[in-house]
């Protein structure tokens, strides 16, 4: 249970709330009663402050001594049933994380007969469905929409998710499955297997050739030999393969920078991109109505 | 300022002057006797006017629904016309400031009339006093009632002052939950058994703060737990008229013969009868000056007249007047002039500027409310037809009770295009291009502002949107800024 490596603050603790509350206990109990000297009677302490304010050595009433009494009482219970004491886990077992368990447990199953009716219905449904896709929605602003916007238009890095270009598939299963176990795409850096950075540079122009953009023809003309080497991911013709996540080159849609510089960079460093995996977050029937969600917003 | 304490004398300690106290005390039960006269008359007719208000309010209606409600679960809170959001809190900061203000306000020119007159504490522990009368009679039948032994009588009394004490304390935490839930909605599930937990809470709850605060507690909220109470003497000064003894004009106090003239004799006004004492609801003397737990009811003023009157006396020997009019003897039209002083003209200057303010500001407002949120995981990005795109959430409040549309746009930059789908509503021809939000709802909306790329340098751009209401006519302007990044 307990953070800590060593077992001198769990003592450290125990005995510190421990030797609290007992302190506050003797403390009650010996200033009970006190003797003191009354000075002319008048049971003031002597000191006067602004002109006529005299503190006087009045009792304190018994039933806020009795308050202090249940707050020791209920301190021990709590410590006896609470982690409270150091690594002392307590007798109603009790934690954090249990009980944040214990209430996405309850508010799923509340939320059952609400998604009973989404899992039985087809994806290309649940898209048009009112209800549906107003709980998409939420989900996707919630958790989604910090990477790919609230528009799902994507930025740098983050695709866009209202067009038809996807890396991994756009069929309502490929998304459910990216969705679930998430991607990692991985590009190594390609410099050194294409040789210099002249050849670097001319691949990079037969690339930005592949989709029509403004290049160097005669550069591009040098590439087309190295870019076999890229050829192994992105296909022979550059179009990708969404088996292995690599990007359609042909296309006007740059992921990660669009001109030569960008590409010449890319090709250089490589790039990892990740997609984080939802399935401990979400139930199933809530991994589909996302999914649905994201398949309508390319598909109306 | 304080009487001595129940000091428990050891027994060696009356040589000494060594004395051991104990410093936990028991309470004292204090047993207010009835009263009546013109302070006590008042103090009831602002009991009935709060009460009124209190118990009354929740049941009014306005239009198809309760005129005061506060919907916490949906985060609304209906006040008559007014539909109000978690984010106009600008309003309840207001209210509080002016409360506050007018607390400052009453305790300069009259001291504690919150306490005496208004305060739920005091105000239910009348109530409940008043209940305790009738059931089991006046101070001495009450003080000679807990002294006997049990009997079938006091038994029977008690028991059925617990009775009335409880059905009124629940009604009082029934009704405190009809200001956030539907009290008619409520009362059906009252009388059907069929409360949630939390509403049964909530009324068991404040039912039973009322219960023991006003039964049992009293004067020992005011005396310990209040801090009110404490500070209140930061908010007199020797022009507060407080309740006062006039002891230059009682002293020496003592017992008399009625045939006895008053100053014939070495003796003053005050004939020593104690009713001030037993009047009090905090059971102090107001002989001794002004005390910390004097709670400004004017009980004592009421009871001291009545006696002058039956003696013959003129009144006023305990009465509201201030230390400068009792140290200077002042008349009653120098010491009333007094309240014209700087103190008081600027609480009330600053308090009638921040009623103006709030009333003005409720009359001009708005009834709908947008935020701007600019989204933060995408900066700026350039569209496939060489546009540079921000993109924002607006969350449009409609603060009505009927549905709107409402039209955008965004200015402050050149060629500033606004793009916004919404996507879920209908259209019809009046209302195309508009976004709809229903009574008393609120919706985010995506919305995508677009330049063309290279027309502004890089950098934060100030932009505001325009919301209009098309059926108010009334605009709402937002600020938000447009980012453009370095290449």
């Amino acid at each position: 249970m307990s953070d800590f490596t060593s077992s001198f603050w769990p003592i450290f603790i125990t005995v510190i709330s421990l030797g609290g509350i007992l302190g506050c206990a003797l403390l009650l109990w010996l200033t009970g009663k006190t003797k003191v000297t009354i000075s002319g009677g008048d049971n003031t302490s002597g000191h006067v402050w602004d002109e006529t304010l005299r503190e006087m050595n009045n009792p304190l009433p018994r039933w806020w001594v009795w308050m202090f009494v249940l707050t020791i009482i209920f301190a021990l219970f709590y410590l006896a049933a609470y982690p409270g004491l150091g690594s002392y886990a307590g007798k109603l077992g009790w934690s954090e994380v249990s009980q944040y368990d214990q209430e996405v447990a309850t508010a799923n199953k509340a939320l059952e007969p609400l998604y009973a009716r989404f899992i039985a219905m087809k994806t290309e449904d649940l898209a048009s469905d009112k209800e549906a896709r107003a709980i998409g929605e939420r989900l996707f602003m919630n958790n989604c929409s910090q990477c790919h916007g609230s528009d799902a238009r994507g930025s740098r890095g983050f695709p866009n998710l209202t067009d038809h270009d996807w890396l991994y598939g756009g069929s309502p299963e490929k998304i459910l499955e990216t969705i679930t176990n998430g991607r990692i795409g991985v590009m190594p850096p390609m410099g050194a297997a294409i040789g210099t950075q002249e050849d670097v540079k001319n691949v990079a122009n037969y690339v930005l050739g592949l989709s029509g953009s403004s290049h160097d023809a005669a550069r591009a003309g040098l590439g087309k030999e190295k870019f076999t080497v890229c050829a192994a991911c992105h296909g022979p013709d550059g179009k990708g393969n969404q088996d292995i996540g690599s990007a359609n080159l042909t296309d006007n849609i740059w992921l990660i920078g669009a001109g030569e510089a960008a590409i010449i960079k890319q090709i250089n460093e490589g790039k990892t991109l990740q997609m984080p995996a939802w399935k401990d977050k979400f139930t199933p029937a809530q991994l589909k109505v996302l999914a649905a969600y994201v398949w309508g917003l390319s598909n109306k | 300022m304080n009487e001595a304490p129940a000091a428990k004398v050891a027994k060696k300690a009356t040589l000494t002057q060594d004395v051991v106290i104990s410093l936990y005390k028991a309470q004292d039960k204090v047993y207010p006797r009835s009263v009546s006269g013109f302070f006590t008359k008042w103090r009831w007719v602002i009991i009935w006017l709060t009460q009124v208000f209190f118990y009354g309010m929740p049941w009014v209606q306005w239009g198809h629904r309760q005129a005061l409600l506060f919907d916490l679960e949906a985060k609304r809170f209906y006040i008559f016309n007014l539909v109000l959001y978690p984010q106009d809190l600008i309003y309840l900061t207001a209210i509080l400031i002016i409360s506050a203000l007018s607390l400052f306000l009453f305790t300069a020119i009259a001291g504690r009339l919150w306490c005496g007159y208004a305060c739920p504490q005091t105000v239910y522990t009348e109530i409940f006093l008043w209940i305790e009368r009738k059931i089991e009679g006046d101070r001495a039948a009450r003080m000679k009632l807990d002294s006997a032994a049990m009997s079938g009588n006091k038994l029977f009394r008690n028991a059925s002052k617990q009775f009335v004490w409880i059905i009124f304390a629940l009604w009082t935490g029934f009704t405190f939950v009809g200001y956030f839930t539907p009290i008619r909605e409520l009362s059906q599930s009252v009388l059907s058994l069929s409360l949630g937990p939390w509403e049964t809470f909530w009324i068991c709850f404040y039912g039973f703060a009322t219960y023991g605060n006003a039964g049992f507690m009293r004067e020992q909220v005011c005396k310990y737990m209040c801090p009110y109470a404490r500070f209140q003497s930061a908010m007199f000064d020797d022009d507060t008229l407080i309740v006062t003894y006039d002891e230059a004009r009682g002293e020496p106090r003592g017992g008399r013969s009625r045939k006895v003239e008053v100053n014939s004799k070495e003796l003053g006004s005050c004939i020593d009868c104690n009713l001030c004492v037993q009047v009090c609801p905090t059971g102090i003397d107001i002989r001794k000056g002004l005390q910390y737990e004097c709670i400004g009811c004017g009980a004592c003023a009421d009871v001291c007249d009545t006696v002058m009157d039956k003696m013959g006396y003129e009144r006023g020997l305990v009465k509201y007047s201030t230390q400068n009019a009792i140290n200077n003897n002042w008349t009653h039209k120098q010491m009333l002039q007094r309240i014209m002083r700087p103190r008081v003209l600027i609480y009330a200057a600053i308090l009638g500027l921040l009623v103006v303010g709030l009333l003005a500001s409720l009359w001009f407002r708005t009834p709908f409310r947008v935020d701007v949120v600019r989204d933060r995981g995408v900066m700026a990005r350039l569209t496939d037809d060489g546009k540079l795109e921000n993109v924002y959430r607006l969350q449009i409040m409609n603060g009505t009770e009927t549905t709107q549309h409402y039209k955008l746009g965004a200015a402050g930059l050149k060629g500033l295009e606004i793009e916004a789908e919404d996507r879920d509503e209908e259209k019809d021809a009046i209302f195309n291009k508009s976004v709809m939000v229903k009574p008393a709802e609120s919706r985010w909306l995506i919305v995508d502002l677009k330049i063309p790329d290279g027309t502004v340098e890089a950098g934060s751009h100030k932009i505001q949107f325009e919301i209009q209401s098309m059926e108010t006519k009334e605009t709402v302007i937002e600020n938000s800024v447009f980012l453009v990044p370095r290449q």
